[in-house]
């Protein structure tokens, strides 16, 4: 998997930075409007960061995290999933900014290639936000009564969650 | 959804001081505050480079029309979603840009498109309910499939991580599964309304 790795992400960037060359794209001025554009998002979410690890942090201080994952312990078991996972699983389809936060907190704790670590990773990165999607989209077309949209979504991330357990497991072997 | 998140951050605040209370922690509590505020900080700033380099070149990528190119390649298949849609409608157009955009992970990009193809289908539904294209778009935009999450990734070099990237097949069959679930499941919830 390391070699999978390590060949991907040079394959990408070339791939891109040729197929930019081959359609006449300024690759070098496009590259840097790009990260300025990165450096805009950066800066825009660090507040939100702040407020929500230092929040996280405190959870995990006064050994509330743990109180909690030992609470969903049933639920976890159920799941198949690392019970320090359980918290991002919660805190997942209401908060982008809350569950970077959660996941720092479980690399910090478990280390990011531990199987927590590597759970938490598919997991964060298998999903969107499920309820500020409803907002943003129903919400700017004034729409109130969303029926089914919710549970199915949601239905999603469940799933999302059962299956980044069992992939980790299958591709990793631990 | 700003509502809710002033609610959980200050249950947050508030269980973990009484947490702390009774297990004795306050110590490592105020500690805590301190770290946390400052580890936001120095997390943010060592990730930036990485950030900036890939929505760098993503940008190269959309500058090709890389994002226009995957739509067509898609659209047979978005469009068999959303069969009430005229073919090469705008509501249609809109939908395949919003999610190649969310595909390539270009979330400045994907939202307005996303929005646009709500506006066009909103057009022809005049109600304050949700029709069932509308209800399948959500779903879709809420459980969207990212070929390289790079932000997880980024992240979790900042902790470490020699292969940070090598997640990147659990991911795919995770977020293809959750989607295929999430979209089976708002098709069959669709027929109690009509």
């Amino acid at each position: 998997m390391a070699d999978f790795g390590a060949y991907a992400v040079p394959a990408v960037i070339a791939a891109i930075v040729l197929f930019g060359f081959l359609r006449k794209v300024p690759v070098f001025d496009t590259f840097v409007a790009g990260a300025k554009e990165g450096l805009r998002t950066s800066v825009s979410i660090l507040p939100t960061l702040i407020g929500l690890i230092m929040a996280v942090s405190m959870l995990s201080a006064s050994g509330a995290l743990d109180l909690l994952s030992s609470l969903l312990a049933p639920a976890s078991q159920f799941l198949g999933l690392p019970p320090q996972v359980m918290p991002l699983a919660l805190i997942k389809p209401f908060s982008g900014s809350g569950s970077t936060a959660v996941l720092t907190q479980i690399y910090k704790d478990c280390g990011p290639d531990s199987l927590a670590g590597r759970v938490a990773s598919v997991m964060a990165g298998s999903t969107e936000t499920t309820f500020y999607a409803v907002a943003v989209y129903y919400g700017s077309v004034g729409i109130k009564k969303t029926r089914h949209t919710i549970p199915a979504a949601l239905l999603g991330d469940v799933t999302a969650c059962i299956l980044s357990a069992l992939t980790v497991r299958l591709f990793f072997s631990c | 959804m700003n509502i809710l998140l002033n609610y959980i951050w200050a249950l947050m605040i508030f269980f973990s001081i009484i947490c702390a209370a009774a297990t004795g922690r306050m110590p490592q509590l105020s500690a805590a505050v301190i770290s946390g505020a400052g580890n936001a900080v120095t997390l943010v700033i060592g990730m930036t480079g990485m950030m900036c380099a890939w929505t760098g070149l993503m940008k190269i990528a959309e500058g090709g029309g890389i994002t226009a190119g995957l739509a067509k390649v898609l659209g047979p298949a978005i469009r068999r979603l959303f069969p009430t849609c005229r073919k090469d409608g705008p509501a249609v157009k809109a939908m395949c840009m919003n999610i190649t955009a969310n595909l390539l992970g270009l979330g400045n990009a994907a939202t307005p498109l996303g929005l646009a193809a709500m506006k066009e289908l909103k057009k022809r539904n005049p109600t304050d309910t949700a029709d069932n294209d509308m209800a399948t778009f959500v779903v879709l935009n809420a459980a969207s499939i990212q070929l390289i999450p790079t932000f997880t990734a980024t992240l979790r070099a900042q902790y470490g991580s020699p292969a940070p990237f090598d997640i990147l097949p659990a991911v795919w069959v995770t977020s293809f599964g959750a989607l295929l679930v999430g979209l089976t499941a708002a098709k069959l919830m669709e027929g109690r309304h009509g």
